[in-house]
């Protein structure tokens, strides 16, 4: 089975501790998380693993790539320590079983292919200039798995990954746009990290989307508008395609607004916490993240997740924020040319 | 003597009908049950033409069946004995609503979609009780049969929200019943002697109701949803106490079903509540969160996110999704015994329920309302059929009797049991109270007409 790249040298060798130190729903100074850390690599019992909100962000804090949040999820499964109900989890492992629904090959399908993962509701979404010719995969057969992270069942994901990867490579694509930043990042980020090849290079929506708006340029018409970016948890995984996003915001001329939660200090949308249970986490991270969109007088909120949007729209729109998915804030651009 | 001609003088030519194609409509329900035409339908437009059918019936012995929407899918309303079928939906007037009284006088004809649609236009800060059935379905009927809507858990069930009644006696007398009896007002049928029971759950064999009043509740700006989910089945019972215990929630519906995958192997617990502030609604969502917090602390349950299409999906008022459960087979039918079993026995159902399914080869579902916060509930057991597909239908039907058998070994009661499940809930019964069934019938009904078959105690 898969092992995770892991040198614990390099976390006993750490300082700062950044991992644990930045988190944002855990209180650490530097000599706590160093013990916490150290509990960690040595396979030991730990308050992260008990109270970890499953945000990702460590993986991002981590500046030497050593990949703390895996190893978490990896010793929670292994210590029985799960962080939802029973239950939740069993429905979720359930959730990507194929039914009659699903397709594992879509014949004829050819490049540029984007690969909606399990949101069939977007299919419609995907037309217009930006997608001219784009051919589309999606289903349980083509379900990226990364979720089980949250639920400290990440063998699910190392047992299915195998497969799904096999369905998209059955289809000959060179190049596949993940339309989900999860499928992205496990295409990418995980299946590197525990040494699962992958025959295709996976291509970041962001990235298809900055492209295709480069080439009609000239159809742009500058939107004028403010927006807030909520950032997914999985970005956290692959930060060095975040940069595509700033370009694009540039290219449509959205401005994204200076706030406290952006960037690496980003809040989780809450769905996850909302799943582990923890209510009032959820409540308290959903107000401060929407009232800092506020405070900065954004008039758009942007999605690149649709959980996220499913999870935190309503919130935005109580204020008077607009919620979008990025890729029909680009359309709004070209439409208007 | 011409019945037909003596039904034209009573109501028109327009609304008596003996036409092949009709009377094959009013032959059947959408359930199982074997079809049998009627001689005549008719459509009385008021209560005097309701008298005069009755009086007309009776002089010639023939049997009445009173009808709604039809929709019972147990076959109350067919005609086993043929005869006169009344359908009284065209005495679908909204009479009156007291507002401050919070009730309202209907007739026989109006739909739950009506009545709906009336207070929420007229009267937006009342709501009835209202069931998942279609919209089409009548609100008496629904009453008739001790239905449950989703205000069943707080109030029970709809048939105790009555006020008064007009019913057309089976000799031809008309008759009210409660505070209408005495009084302008339709307010209760309390404190007088309870003559209501005499006319409720008798499936239409002791009368025609030809005027009800009915309570009406607050209804709240706004409503929501959580779904606490369980794998132990044995565990729902006490989650459904702790959950009454609040007074928080509005209606409680419980389900497990094979499909969609997610809801494999698991119970949905879904707990409706309302409020007319955020800050209500939100209060009271805590209230409910922290009833259940052992089960959330010791990872036997959660609460769902729910997606905003799936949340509004469950929302929606009555439940369409009962609908695309009764095409699941395609051919588009289903059907159910609706069991009343006491809460504590949901395990033991739903255990039941699978091994019914399994025996039969067929799918299933369950879907429960809790009535009377967990005096006991109507714990489902649905089979979804083809009619294309004589074998599926047969299957469904042995599925259906298997599954009454067992909500009586259960302790509980079929809910609008067909002649089958009647006969068995009969032999069952104390003989004294079913011998006091067959006086009050052999009293009220001297000739025997009315939808006869049903409740019929052996000799």
């Amino acid at each position: 089975m898969f092992e995770l790249k892991f040198d614990r040298a390099v976390c006993e060798d750490c300082t700062t501790v950044d991992c644990l130190v930045r988190c944002q729903y855990m209180d650490f100074d530097v000599e706590e998380a160093k013990r916490e850390i150290m509990k960690l690599i040595n396979g030991e019992d730990s308050v992260v693993l008990h109270e970890c909100a499953t945000c990702y962000a460590c993986e991002e804090y981590c500046k030497r790539g050593n990949h703390p949040f895996y190893l978490i999820t990896d010793l929670q499964e292994k210590k029985g320590i799960f962080p939802a109900p029973r239950p939740i989890l069993r429905q979720w492992i359930n959730l990507a079983i194929p039914g009659k629904k699903d397709f594992p090959h879509f014949p004829g399908a050819k490049e540029p292919v984007i690969s909606l993962c399990l949101f069939p509701e977007y299919i419609g979404s995907i037309q217009g200039k930006l997608f001219e010719d784009v051919s589309v995969i999606l289903g349980r057969h083509f379900f990226c798995q990364l979720v089980y992270l949250h639920f400290g069942k990440p063998s699910i994901i190392r047992e299915r990954l195998p497969k799904i990867i096999e369905n998209i490579a059955n289809h000959g694509f060179k190049e596949v746009v993940f339309f989900h930043d999860e499928c992205y990042s496990t295409f990418t980020s995980y299946a590197n990290a525990y040494g699962i090849h992958v025959p295709f290079k996976p291509v970041h929506f962001f990235e298809y989307l900055y492209e295709n708006l480069k080439k009609r340029e000239s159809e742009i018409e500058p939107l004028n508008v403010k927006v807030a970016y909520q950032r997914n948890c999985s970005t956290r995984l692959t930060p060095w395609k975040e940069h595509y996003l700033d370009k694009i915001f540039e290219l449509i001329g959205a401005e994204r607004v200076e706030r406290k939660y952006d960037r690496e200090n980003a809040l989780c949308c809450g769905g996850i916490i909302r799943s582990l249970q923890r209510y009032d986490l959820f409540v308290d991270v959903q107000k401060r993240n929407v009232e800092d969109m506020a405070r900065a007088n954004a008039e758009y909120c942007v999605f690149n997740c649709p959980a996220c949007y499913s999870s935190l729209a309503k919130r935005v729109e109580e204020k008077g924020i607009k919620p979008v998915m990025i890729h029909e804030l680009c359309k709004l651009a070209l439409k208007r040319a | 003597m011409d019945i037909y001609k003596a039904l034209v003088d009573i109501v028109g030519e327009e609304f008596v009908s003996r036409n092949e194609e009709e009377l094959y409509i009013y032959s059947r329900d959408s359930g199982l049950t074997e079809r049998e035409k009627p001689d005549f339908v008719v459509m009385p437009g008021s209560a005097e033409e309701v008298q005069k059918i009755v009086l007309l019936a009776n002089k010639y012995k023939i049997p009445l069946i009173p009808v709604g929407a039809s929709l019972t899918l147990s076959g109350l309303a067919v005609p086993i004995r043929k005869g006169i079928v009344v359908d009284l939906r065209r005495m679908d007037r909204i009479i009156e609503v007291n507002r401050l009284g919070r009730y309202a006088v209907i007739e026989p004809g109006v739909t739950q979609g009506k009545l709906k649609a009336f207070l929420e236009r007229n009267y937006p800060d009342l709501c009835h009780s209202m069931p998942d059935a279609p919209p089409s379905a009548t609100v008496v009927g629904n009453i008739l049969i001790h239905g449950q809507g989703n205000l069943s858990q707080l109030y029970g069930f709809n048939s105790t929200m009555v006020t008064g009644l007009e019913i057309v006696l089976p000799t031809g007398k008309i008759c009210r019943i409660g505070s209408c009896s005495l009084s302008p007002y339709w307010f209760a049928v309390e404190p007088l002697p309870y003559l209501a029971g005499i006319f409720l759950g008798w499936f239409g064999t002791t009368g025609i109701i030809t005027k009800l009043g009915l309570r009406l509740y607050p209804r709240k700006r706004l409503r929501d949803i959580e779904v606490f989910v369980l794998d132990d089945p044995e565990k729902v019972a006490d989650v459904v106490y702790r959950i009454t215990h609040t007074e928080m929630a509005e209606d409680v519906i419980t389900m497990e079903q094979p499909y969609p995958m997610m809801f494999r192997d698991v119970v949905l617990v879904q707990i409706y509540f309302n409020g007319d502030s955020e800050e209500e609604i939100e209060f009271k969502r805590k209230m409910l969160w922290n009833s259940v917090m052992n089960y959330i602390r010791s990872r036997d349950g959660g609460f769902m996110f729910l997606t905003p299409d799936v949340q509004e999906d469950f929302l929606e008022k009555p439940a369409s999704s009962v609908t695309r459960f009764a095409d699941v087979m395609k051919g588009g039918g289903f059907v159910y015994c609706g069991a009343i079993i006491p809460v504590e026995k949901f395990a033991e159902a739903l255990r039941k329920l699978k091994e019914i399914a399994k025996r039969h080869e067929i799918t299933y579902g369950h879907v429960g309302r809790i009535v009377g916060r967990g005096h006991c509930m109507m714990f489902s057991f649905s089979f979804p059929f083809n009619r294309a597909d004589r074998a599926s239908m047969e299957r469904a039907k042995e599925a259906l009797h298997e599954s009454y058998l067992a909500t009586l070994e259960l302790g509980g009661i079929p809910w609008k049991p067909e002649l089958f499940a009647q006969k068995m809930i009969l032999e069952r019964m104390d003989k004294n109270a079913a011998e006091l069934m067959k006086q009050i019938r052999g009293l009220l009904d001297p000739n025997g007409i009315m939808n006869p078959g049903n409740w019929e105690v052996e000799p």
